[in-house]
């Protein structure tokens, strides 16, 4: 071994550098990655671009080549990527305030501009992240407030998408979508004041429901005397003068006899129940 | 190569010790060490031997060297330590093999090799697994679920994902309050599941960086548009939540189709839909003020019942009376008549005044006050409901 080592040491040495150069002259570039390569500084070509409906497969990923060295790689992410806004205040033209969690996604598609102006992904987010919120309030802040919480019906998230997706382009990517994540009304008193309404609103219809319960008990009430009182009129209607006397006997007994109270009586001998009294 | 070299090495010295036929009176003596001896002699033989180290004088000339061999027994036999140090002058000393065990360093090698390409190359794909498979980068094959081969590691990479089992995401993550302004600008507390799996894998590997939070972003944000296109009343009652449901994950689909994100949105569910927890209480009095509402109905009709049944009572009686008064009428109604004056006049303080000019002694103030108390007791009642 050792004999070899001392016969072929140079052609190994030789060997191992070659594999070394080999090596560093053939970059992996992977299906999720575009590759810049950089030639002291300057970009001078791209690998694996993104080309839009390529089939997998198909793409530039792969072993490319490059010069040791001198040439550098800087991957730059192919795929859809996130731009997250922070919370912003939307003011509508009715002057109603609006508090705004949007996102936006976008690709990177000229990685040779991004490169050059950006740098890295992170930086285009940096720059476009405020862009997106200028953007979206000066389109949300032309609608009414009605109209924001339902901003997908008409153009404005078209609007936003496009103008956001022109100062994308000078750093090289592309927005594909951007969407209102969430919609609030801002804590304190827009917030009391809804809620406020919506207490109210309920209490308004709590009470109304209890009004039409008590006017129906009154119309079944009233129903049923009106029923009764037929139903004594055509008992009672058949003789007059007899319910009026059947009356008047059911009255007294209930009046005197199970009423309360003691009841005195004077009687004239007159009375008609005296009339025998006087043995006539 | 240096492996491999060692290798060579040792088989030749092992063929050189049973080939050696004159040194045969001493071999039989030494022949216990001869499995341990080996790399001792291989070590030293480089520098000081000759060039070939299998020519059988070469054990001899070691003989010498044998007779103070205590230390070098131990030295081989002992722990780990003094043998990796390598022998006294063996400059280019290797790990040596145990006794009996020459090979076991290249089978190690070999198994090592081997368990790679077996890893690397054989993959069992589970029933709910797909995998990519990208050669050098560059995406080539999906593989299916069964037994699977490849090439070797670096150059293709296996990358198994289960794809048709639904994953969820809940919305919100925690127990807090979610208020989403409805339609008609109220608000509603709502939570909801997202169910999705993965329809095409390579979309989902390569498409997006952040698949999942991509879903869940896609989902908050068709949440509040749908809702929003509702009002408050058919977010919180069960139609209204199935149309956003559905509306939703449409909605999600049609995003996520967008991206080109080979996920599929399989379900929308809506765990919970409450009104905010302040105004909460305002809600229950709506269905308290509904209970209300009936409870008023019911006590009326309960009412209305015993008045139509007293109604008809009263009617057949005097039906019945007034059946037997048609056939006497003058008698009935005297017997009538008589009848209630005396149980009436039995139970009362009677006076009776006949001769005129008397004035009878009415204590006044007793009677007015017993009158006050009857006046209050028994209040006048219409005849109708009698």
């Amino acid at each position: 071994m050792e004999a070899i080592w001392n016969r072929f040491k140079i052609p190994i040495i030789a060997v191992v550098v070659l594999l070394v150069a080999l090596m560093s002259s053939f970059v992996v570039v992977p299906e999720t990655q575009q590759a810049v390569i950089v030639r002291t500084g300057e970009p001078v070509r791209v690998a694996n671009q993104f080309a839009a409906n390529e089939a997998y497969g198909l793409t530039g990923a792969g072993v490319i080549a490059r010069w040791p060295f001198i040439e550098q790689v800087q991957y730059v992410d192919k795929r859809v990527l996130d731009l997250d806004m922070e919370r912003q205040q939307v003011l509508s033209n009715d002057q109603q305030r609006l508090q705004v969690d949007a996102y936006a996604r976008f690709r990177i598609i000229d990685p040779v501009t991004m490169v050059e102006t950006a740098g890295s992904e992170e930086n285009v987010a940096a720059q476009l992240s405020p862009i997106l919120t200028s953007v979206l309030r000066q389109e949300l802040g032309r609608r009414s407030f009605g109209s924001l919480l339902t901003a997908e019906r008409g153009t404005a998230m078209q609007n936003i998408r496009d103008a956001l997706d022109l100062q994308a382009r000078q750093y090289g990517a592309q927005v594909i979508d951007v969407r209102i994540k969430r919609a609030d009304l801002p804590e304190g008193t827009p917030l009391d004041a809804a809620f406020t309404r919506m207490e109210t609103d309920r209490t308004q219809e709590a009470e109304t429901i209890r009004a039409q319960g008590r006017k129906n008990a009154q119309i079944i009430r009233a129903d049923a005397e009106a029923e009764a009182a037929n139903v004594y009129a055509a008992a009672y209607g058949k003789d007059p003068d007899f319910y009026d006397f059947y009356r008047a006997m059911e009255s007294y007994r209930r009046t005197f006899q199970t009423g309360t109270g003691d009841s005195s009586i004077i009687l004239s001998p007159d009375n008609e129940y005296m009339r025998q009294f006087r043995g006539r | 190569m240096d492996k491999m070299g060692g290798y060579l090495e040792r088989i030749a010295l092992a063929m050189a010790g049973k080939r050696n036929p004159w040194s045969k009176g001493e071999g039989g003596r030494d022949t216990d060490q001869e499995g341990a001896v080996p790399p001792r002699g291989e070590d030293s033989n480089p520098p000081r031997g000759p060039r070939n180290p299998w020519l059988p004088g070469n054990g001899n000339q070691e003989r010498p060297r044998r007779s103070a061999s205590i230390e070098d027994i131990f030295k081989n036999r002992g722990p780990e330590g003094p043998r990796r140090m390598g022998g006294p002058g063996g400059p280019n000393f290797r790990m040596p093999g145990m006794p009996g065990g020459k090979r076991l360093f290249p089978l190690l090698i070999g198994g090592v090799v081997l368990g790679w390409l077996g890893l690397s190359m054989v993959h069992q794909i589970g029933p709910k697994e797909q995998a990519t498979v990208t050669t050098l980068g560059k995406y080539s094959d999906t593989l299916r679920p069964g037994l699977n081969f490849t090439l070797p590691w670096p150059i293709q990479s296996v990358d198994v994902t289960d794809v048709t089992s639904i994953r969820s995401e809940r919305i919100p993550g925690s127990a807090a309050e979610k208020l989403i302004l409805t339609g008609d600008q109220n608000l509603v507390d709502l939570s909801y599941l997202i169910r999705w799996n993965i329809k095409d894998l390579t979309q989902y590997r390569f498409q997006l960086a952040e698949p999942d939070e991509t879903v869940r972003e896609v989902g908050e944000a068709a949440m509040r548009a749908s809702v929003a296109e509702h009002e408050l009343d058919r977010v919180l009652s069960g139609a209204g939540r199935a149309d956003i449901e559905a509306s939703v994950r449409e909605r999600m689909q049609a995003i996520l189709d967008a991206y080109r994100s080979g996920i599929a949105v399989q379900g929308v569910e809506i765990e919970k839909t409450d009104p905010p927890e302040r105004v909460v209480e305002a809600f229950k009095d709506v269905s308290a003020a509904q209970q209300d509402a009936e409870t008023d109905v019911n006590r009326a009709r309960a009412y209305a019942q015993q008045l139509r049944a007293r109604a008809e009572g009263d009617a057949a009686a005097f039906d019945r009376i007034y059946a037997e008064y048609r056939l006497a009428p003058e008698v009935t109604r005297r017997r009538l008549y008589y009848e209630t004056m005396e149980s009436v006049l039995a139970d009362t303080d009677k006076t009776i005044v006949e001769t005129e000019g008397v004035t009878p002694y009415l204590p006044l103030p007793e009677v007015n006050r017993r009158r006050q108390e009857q006046t209050v007791t028994v209040p006048a009642q219409p005849s109708g409901e009698q």
